[in-house]
């Protein structure tokens, strides 16, 4: 058994799976049946001055049948009074007092945030995050991301709250920006212990094609929305690394967006991630997803042989480098394995029309157009012979081959064949050494 | 001479047939969409080429998952007019279920025949509800006429293209009720009479007439048609029932599969004796393992199969078969027929050879019900159309022309029984063939000659 527990900038949680300020964490009897789940701590949905909501506010992509690949919403902070949020705190810290409890605040005037901070503070928070980051509703009033997208904003803001602030602060960011490094350098500078993102991004989640009332739907309007989910998890993820992968973002990170289950969680945890937070998949499933997490990271770590969840983070951060950087020799070809090719035809149709024209088929009309000097010019040549799938027992008439002189290397009939490991890419060794871009423009070969 | 438009009102209600529940339930909304969105969309996809209409398959199923029902029917109907009957009848996991690449996985196939059948009644629901139709036949006058003898699968695909095209179709059928054997002979717990009327109706609203109790041969002369009208299409099905004429025969209660499927489906006056315990089935077909599933669903105790050969050889689907079995029909391997033994009249058992030991033993029963094929019954129409020694009419494989100028051929009279999608298949051909014929463009055939 691996060691789950993480401090985080002193917030410390006996694992590193939080749940995401939102509806998963609107009040004490949700947090507190969440914690008995196993979940190792939970940010407070956002504590301001009271709003008031418009049905309905939530909207969601379903792809192929997979339900809410990808969620929106038009919620604002909390809707119920800050003297019930501040007593249902304190009752769970009361009960829970090894699971962290980080309350989000959003407020105006510095004198707002003073007195907020501290009712947090004293209701027995672990920790406060600010949020800069919601992309509706708030932000037309200059708080969430009208914060967030302005670093010099942010920067005051956040040492605004570090004047009063007795426990650790987080920033949270919104992923609206151009370059999460001039948010996320802000926070360090205004004096953040941690970064936490990312916010959900501004969407217009769809329109309904019977009414063409854009969704979801208030009466006969909407308004953008917040997207998160699944979908969003590559982006956050390149959010998180870059923010972990730059020498000025000192503090911890707290990776957030479309997490659903363990793996998920690994991912962000080797971009330098130190605790994850999760919403969208809490509200589609339950608390009761945590239970996985919690078994799946343990087996992986035992697996992979590391001791503790802290011997993970920044793993694939060495990795992660420039365009200019990546290796111009590295060649792979892809390879079908005409034992497990089932037939479906994906990799010739996607090469052909999606790629570069490298899978054929014995099934007829051939549109390989290579070795002509007019490439492209002359597409209906029959492919030569020498190429040809050679199968040697059986009828393989079905197993598209591959004109391994031709392929480019780029992945894409792997990535849609249907069957594991039919298709792979296989390295072609050579003796030319690695040679990036940056080295052939420092050898003025560019 | 009737000439038949409502049809759904000719069918007498109390039919034995309506016992039967749908062994292939339909689709809701949500399974319809959960199955088709497993479908991988293959290329080239190996269930169209496995499709003697060869229907575009993949994109139908993806019409369905994307909402798109009318323009997946449609890409359904335009290679196979048949396609709500065929979504029920056909032996799909012989045919484009049995292609599918999932089966390479061990994995469960799409299920194609229960997606077809969704998308049809759905979008022919519409059609009725909206009164928008998914064909408009073309607002020419050809000129051009067509008979056609035998109203089963094959005329009336045939008729349905030529009428969409302005061709004027005339269908003439011997029986008073249309649609072949989709209507006389095929399995109730796949496809009932109503239903089949229902699509004989929709084929016949493109512009297509129909004139039942006209047998061809008797009524009228094919030599007439073939001086009246510019093309005759010749879609009389496969004969009566083959017989064996054991010794033992004459008497009650030894049956033509077909001839007691059809009292079975259509006659509302049929029922089974209620003393009725024990049937045995001779032959090894598809007919044979129908008409025995039919009897055990119909509550016979004991109904058993008797094959001259083995299970492996027998001619019938494993997967019928295996439908069969689950309703308590067994099968007899090995065994030959020699004669039907009475007691004062009454059948007491069927005496057959082992083809093994040569032992000579009797099989109790109160009925045989013999299932051995089909008789053609093409000379019957004209002693002038060509069958080979089979007795199945010949054809042009490119054309379905006959050796008669004119003439063409479709379905079970040429292929010597197959399948309804067979048949609906050379109907649409010889349709084209036609349509070539005279110059006229189908609208179902792109320019470069594929549908
Ligand atoms: C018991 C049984 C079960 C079957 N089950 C299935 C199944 O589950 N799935 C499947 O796909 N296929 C099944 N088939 C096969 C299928 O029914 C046939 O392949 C198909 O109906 C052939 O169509 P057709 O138009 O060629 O001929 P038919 O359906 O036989 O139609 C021919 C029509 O022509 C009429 N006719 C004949 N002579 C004349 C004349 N001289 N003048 C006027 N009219 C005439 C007949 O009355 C008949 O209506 C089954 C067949 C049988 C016997
Ligand atoms: C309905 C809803 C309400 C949310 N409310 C808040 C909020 O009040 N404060 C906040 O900081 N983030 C809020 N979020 C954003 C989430 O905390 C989280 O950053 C985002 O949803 C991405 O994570 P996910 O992909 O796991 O959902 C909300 C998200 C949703 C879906
Ligand atoms: S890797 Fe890319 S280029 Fe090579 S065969 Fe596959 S799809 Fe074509």
């Amino acid at each position: 058994m691996a060691d789950l527990s993480i401090n985080m900038c002193g917030i410390k949680s006996p694992n590193p799976f939080w749940l995401a300020s939102g509806p998963p964490s609107n009040c004490g009897e949700q947090v507190m049946r969440a914690f008995e789940m196993g979940w190792g701590g939970a940010v407070w949905k956002t504590l301001g001055k009271p709003i008031v909501n418009v049905d309905s506010r939530l909207g969601a992509v379903d792809y192929s049948g997979t339900k809410m690949m990808g969620f929106n919403n038009i919620e604002l902070i909390t809707d119920r009074p800050l003297d019930a949020n501040f007593k249902e705190i304190y009752e769970v810290k009361r009960r829970y007092p090894d699971r962290a409890v980080v309350v989000s605040l959003m407020a105006e005037s510095k004198e707002e945030w003073r007195e907020i901070v501290q009712r947090s503070e004293d209701a027995g928070a672990d920790g406060l995050e600010l949020n800069f980051g919601c992309p509706h509703g708030m932000c037309e009033r200059g708080m969430g991301s009208s914060v967030g997208q302005e670093p010099v904003v942010l920067e005051k803001i956040t040492s605004w709250v570090m004047e009063y602030a007795q426990t650790p602060v987080l920033v949270k960011l919104t992923p609206n920006v151009t370059d999460i490094l001039d948010p996320g350098v802000a926070a360090v500078r205004g004096g953040g212990n941690g970064i936490s993102l990312i916010n959900t991004v501004k969407s217009l989640i769809g329109v309904d094609l019977d009414t063409l009332f854009i969704k979801p739907t208030v009466g006969a309007e909407s308004t953008s929305g917040g997207y998160c989910g699944p979908a969003v998890k590559p982006i956050a993820l390149n959010m998180v690394a870059t923010l972990a992968r730059d020498p000025r973002i000192t503090v911890p990170i707290s990776g957030i967006g479309g997490i659903s289950n363990w793996q998920d969680s690994v991912e962000y945890f080797a971009l330098g991630a130190t605790s994850v937070q999760v919403c969208t998949a809490v509200m589609h499933y339950g608390y009761r997803i945590v239970e996985d997490m919690i078994d799946g990271l343990n087996n992986y770590l035992d697996e992979m042989g590391m001791k503790s969840v802290n011997d993970l983070i920044g793993k694939a951060i060495p990795g992660f480098v420039e365009w200019g950087e990546l290796d111009l020799n590295y060649d792979i070809v892809a390879k079908i394995d005409a034992s497990k090719c089932i037939g479906c035809g994906l990799c010739y149709i996607s090469c052909l029309d999606g790629a570069h024209q490298c899978v054929h088929t014995n099934k007829g009309q051939c549109y390989a157009y290579h070795g002509e000097p007019d490439h492209g010019f002359n597409p209906r040549i029959e492919v030569s012979a020498p190429i040809r799938h050679q199968p040697k027992n059986g009828d393989l008439a079905h197993v598209p081959f591959i004109d391994e002189k031709e392929c480019v290397g780029c992945n894409l009939c792997m990535l849609v064949c249907p069957v594991p490991d039919c298709i792979t890419m296989e390295e072609i060794s050579h003796s030319k050494g690695k040679e990036s871009w940056n080295d052939r423009v420092a050898r003025g070969l560019v | 001479m009737t000439e038949k438009q409502e049809l759904s009102t000719l069918l007498p209600s109390d039919r034995l047939e309506t016992q039967f529940s749908d062994a292939k339930p339909p689709y809701t909304d949500l399974e319809a969409v959960i199955e088709a969105n497993r479908c991988l969309n293959c290329y080239d996809a190996p269930c169209i080429s496995a499709c003697p209409t060869g229907i575009d398959i993949p994109i139908f199923i993806k019409k369905i998952a994307s909402g798109n029902i009318r323009g997946s029917a449609t890409t359904i109907f335009e290679a196979n007019m048949l396609g709500s009957s065929t979504a029920r009848v056909c032996p799909v996991e012989e045919l484009c279920v049995g292609a599918c690449v999932f089966n390479e996985l061990n994995h469960k196939p799409i299920q194609i025949g229960f997606l077809q059948r969704y998308v049809t009644e759905k979008a022919l629901e519409a059609e009725v509800r909206t009164g928008n139709r998914l064909f408009v036949p073309a607002d020419v006058e050809t000129g051009k006429k067509v008979a056609l003898i035998g109203a089963g699968p094959a005329s009336l695909a045939c008729a349905a293209y030529l009428a969409l095209e302005g061709v004027s179709p005339v269908i003439y059928e011997k029986d008073e009720l249309p649609g072949g054997l989709n209507t006389t002979a095929v399995a109730p717990y796949k496809f009932q009479t109503d239903d089949c009327m229902k699509e004989v109706e929709w084929i016949l609203q493109h512009g297509v007439r129909l004139h039942t109790g006209v047998k061809i041969g008797k009524d009228v002369e094919f030599r007439q048609l073939v001086q009246e009208y510019d093309a005759v299409f010749i879609g009389i099905g496969f004969g009566k029932d083959g017989r064996l004429k054991l010794p033992g025969s004459d008497g009650s209660g030894v049956w033509g599969a077909l001839e007691l499927i059809r009292e079975i489906k259509n006659n509302p006056n049929f029922s089974l004796p209620v003393n009725l315990n024990s049937v045995l089935v001779i032959g090894g077909g598809n007919t044979a393992i129908d008409v025995a599933r039919e009897l055990a669903m119909l509550g016979i105790p004991n109904v058993n199969i008797v094959y001259r050969r083995t299970r492996s050889e027998m001619p019938g689907y494993q997967h019928e078969l295996e439908g069969a079995s689950k309703y308590g029909v067994r099968m007899m391997e090995n065994v030959v027929p020699i004669s039907i033994v009475r007691d004062g009249g009454v059948i007491r058992s069927l005496k057959v050879k082992s083809n093994q030991s040569g032992e000579v033993f009797e099989l109790s029963c109160d009925w045989v019900v013999e299932a051995i094929g089909q008789e053609s019954h093409a000379i019957a129409v004209s002693p002038d159309i060509a069958v080979d020694e089979m007795g199945r009419v010949i054809v042009d494989s490119g054309t379905y022309m006959t050796t008669h100028p004119n003439v063409y051929a479709g379905g079970d009279c040429i292929n010597g029984g197959k399948e309804v999608v067979n048949a609906a298949a050379d109907g649409r051909e010889a349709a084209f063939a036609m349509l070539r014929s005279w110059g006229i463009k189908s609208r179902f055939i792109k320019d470069d000659g594929k549908i």
